[in-house]
């Protein structure tokens, strides 16, 4: 494992407390049927903004209908992985890439990758809810809209079952001509999700959806991540622990661009291999 | 910096800042005032007889019965005035010579002015301008020539150290002693009985074609030219400025071609705008020749060429001011980049890109240089819209200098002078509202 001479300097520090781990024990969860073969899997996949190594040669396989957290101090890395997933680093002109990275054994960074096709595939899902400044239903509609869909009764079709799946339809059902903006930030995040989920992706990708949210609204998306969690490969960026504990399956530790560590869940919090993973999740840093 | 000369800055800061707001409303007051008022005087003003007389001559509108009535009680009037006259001249035919070429001498100078105030004397030939046709139509204008009527206008340069006075001289005093004497008296104590003045509301001053250049009637044309210059000018500017601005924002590379662009889009808005009328003249009517001479599409066409660094860079900053976050959502769900950019960049920026475009239409209707050689007229007639093509066509910017300043009677036209600057004035104060009220409403509707 690389490491550099900062992280080693952290982890000589004195050993973790075993007694907090147990605040990360995640909670036991339904078994999921099919899924858990490599979905995205990076090899030796680095990414750069000019210079600056970012993501640093990350060798990893995310399992299909499986939910991964991403954790990390700020900094890390962790969006930048999380986003090269669906090119959305395309939209920043000094960001380039090198190794390879592929979408159910395709190179997303390959010459023949039609980069629309893939964000139709992965969803991303912001840490600030950016929803359109149109009426909700538009919202939802825009990305079936977008793919050919304009029958108004299958369009409604579509909203309904996005929204109830992101579980917010009761909330707005009677107002879908409302505008979006004047939903609460919790709301808003919950509609962010079924505007992706109404395109029917494979993959959900979600950068830290809470951090702009109250405890409420969190344990509202923590939840749809639980309903979520065996339909959909679901990556989720977080800087809470214990959310990363309760929601996933399993857990990727980035510390300076390194993925320092990728384990169970379950093994990553109570038993962690590294000893800068053992600090971070013991509060030592952050 | 200590506390004291902070607050002493902030204080000064705060009062300049006060002082020039107040500074600038004083002297939109200054101007304003004037504009208001004597612009205004264009459509209501005390009117006479000759007035309706002429309403109904031109334009075929008014009331024929009650003009014969009142033609008829003013005639009785007038049939004294005729009388008197007559009258004088017989006995001047009966003077001694030199008596006789006194008086003729001055009485030539009583017959014009008389004709001023009411019109064509009886026996006098058909005039051949419009304008010689009536007496005075407006009730001041009616004031002012009585004034010439009862003094001669006289200039006291006997001291040559001093500029000329003017001075007044009765006319009643110079025929003492004639029958013409009594004339003065008479028609100073009857010219309302004469002119009859009433009040009047004239809008046919908007809609109405002008009369022997100005001199009666509207300034429908000028405004109708207006309108077709500024709105051709924005079916041109307003497209393309878009697309130009979604290709700086959205599509250039940074680059050396790139920066020359964005400069020379920066250039041209500053270049001054008779330049653009010269290359107007130049390239659109001499090289592209898209009319014979001057016509609304060349001069549209300038104004477009005008107006098009405003709209891009209003644009520009529109769409630049979207949220980054619209962008991400819209491509994270499969949508391409052009989609994105008309279904969430271009309505996102709608309020800044159309608030430009509204107040880039007033400028293009303010802007008198451009259309000087490509295609105004001083005087002409409402065009029509299948026109545009070939003729050109009276506009207010250019027919409020032209009255002004090469308009061989500007004096005696001046309530139409101010009536098109208030007209212009209105149209861009109209226009830069609605911009307001425009980007007000859409942006209360994107924001929920
Ligand atoms: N657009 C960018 N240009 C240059 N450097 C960037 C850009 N975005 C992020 N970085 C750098 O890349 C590193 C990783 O950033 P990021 O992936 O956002 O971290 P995290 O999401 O883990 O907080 C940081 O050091 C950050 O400064
Ligand atoms: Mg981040």
């Amino acid at each position: 494992m690389l490491m550099t001479a900062d992280a080693r300097e952290i982890s000589q520090r004195a050993p973790a407390q075993k007694a907090t781990r147990d605040m990360y024990i995640p909670p036991a969860r339904k078994k999921i049927s099919g899924g858990g073969t490599a979905h995205i899997s990076a090899k030796e996949f680095s990414v750069y903004y000019d210079e600056f190594e970012a993501v640093k040669k990350v060798t990893a396989d995310i399992l299909s209908k499986y939910v991964t957290a991403i954790i990390g101090p700020s900094g890390c890395g962790k969006s930048t992985f999380l986003r090269a997933i669906n090119r959305m680093n395309d939209l920043i002109p000094s960001c380039h890439t090198t190794g390879a990275l592929l979408f159910d054994g395709n190179d997303i960074y390959g010459k023949f990758t039609d980069e629309v096709l893939l964000r139709k595939k992965v969803g991303m899902v912001f840490q600030k809810p950016n929803p359109f400044p149109k009426s909700i239903f538009d919202n939802i509609a825009y990305g079936p809209r977008l793919h050919g869909v304009n029958d108004k009764k299958k369009l409604m079709e579509i909203v309904e079952r996005s929204l109830r799946k992101a579980a917010i339809w009761d909330e707005v059902c009677d107002r879908l001509d409302k505008n979006a903006l004047g939903l609460s930030g919790g709301q808003q995040q919950r509609l962010c999700v079924a505007r992706t989920l109404a395109v029917e992706p494979e993959v959900l990708l979600l950068d830290e959806p809470t951090s702009a949210l109250d405890p409420k609204a969190t344990a509202k998306i923590e939840d749809l991540i639980q309903e979520l969690r065996g339909s959909y490969t679901i990556m989720i960026v977080t800087h809470n622990m214990q959310q990363a504990s309760r929601v996933s399956d399993s857990t990727m530790f980035f510390y300076e661009g390194v993925l320092v560590e990728h384990a169970s869940t379950a093994q990553l919090f109570t038993n962690p291999k590294d000893p800068i993973t053992e600090d971070y999740i013991t509060g030592r840093f952050s | 910096m200590n506390i004291g000369t902070r607050k002493i800055l902030d204080r000064s800061f705060t009062a300049l800042g006060i002082g020039s707001i107040v500074v600038m409303a004083i002297a939109l007051l200054i101007v304003l005032v004037p504009i208001i008022t004597n612009g205004i005087g264009a459509v209501f003003f005390t009117g006479t007889v000759e007035h309706r007389k002429m309403l109904i001559n031109e334009f075929k509108r008014g009331d024929t019965d009650k003009l014969a009535e009142e033609i008829a009680s003013s005639d009785r009037y007038r049939s004294t005035v005729y009388k008197m006259l007559t009258g004088f001249e017989a006995e001047l035919d009966r003077m001694p010579p030199e008596k006789k070429a006194e008086y003729k001498e001055k009485y030539s100078q009583v017959k014009p002015a008389l004709q001023a105030l009411l019109g064509p004397l009886p026996g006098d030939p058909e005039p051949m301008l419009t304008r010689f046709k009536y007496g005075q139509t407006r009730w001041e204008k009616a004031e002012e020539k009585l004034h010439d009527f009862l003094y001669e206008s006289k200039w006291d340069n006997s001291n040559p150290n001093v500029m000329s006075k003017e001075y007044f001289v009765s006319r009643a005093l110079g025929f003492e002693g004639t029958t013409l004497a009594q004339l003065f008296p008479y028609v100073k104590e009857n010219i309302d009985h004469m002119l009859l003045p009433e009040f009047t509301v004239y809008w046919g001053f908007i809609t109405d074609s002008s009369v022997d250049s100005h001199f009666f009637g509207g300034i429908w044309p000028e405004i109708q030219g207006t309108f077709f210059l500024a709105v051709g000018a924005m079916l041109f500017a307003f497209p393309l400025g878009v697309i130009a601005a979604v290709y700086f924002t959205e599509y250039a590379k940074p680059g050396f071609f790139n920066s020359m662009l964005r400069s020379a889009n920066s250039t041209l808005a500053g270049v001054p705008s008779i330049v653009f009328g010269m290359f107007g003249l130049a390239f659109f009517i001499n090289t592209l020749k898209v009319s014979e001479s001057k016509s609304v599409i060349a001069g549209a066409l300038t104004l477009a060429i005008m107006i098009l660094p405003t709209i891009i860079r209003a644009a520009e900053e529109a769409i630049l001011a979207v949220p980054k976050t619209y962008r991400e959502a819209s491509l994270s769900l499969g949508s391409t980049k052009w989609n994105t950019i008309a279904t969430v960049i271009l309505p996102a920026a709608l309020p800044g890109i159309l608030t430009g475009g509204v107040i880039s239409l007033g400028r293009a209707a303010g802007e008198t240089a451009p259309i000087i050689f490509t295609a105004a007229v001083s005087v002409g007639s409402a065009i029509g819209l299948a026109d545009v093509f070939s003729s050109p066509t009276p506009a207010l910017s250019w027919n409020i200098y032209n009255l002004a300043s090469e308009h061989e009677a500007a004096s005696q036209i001046r309530h139409v002078q101010y009536g098109m600057v208030l007209a212009l004035v209105s149209i861009v104060l109209l226009l830069n509202l609605s911009a307001i009220v425009l980007r007000a409403r859409i942006s209360k509707k994107l924001k929920g």
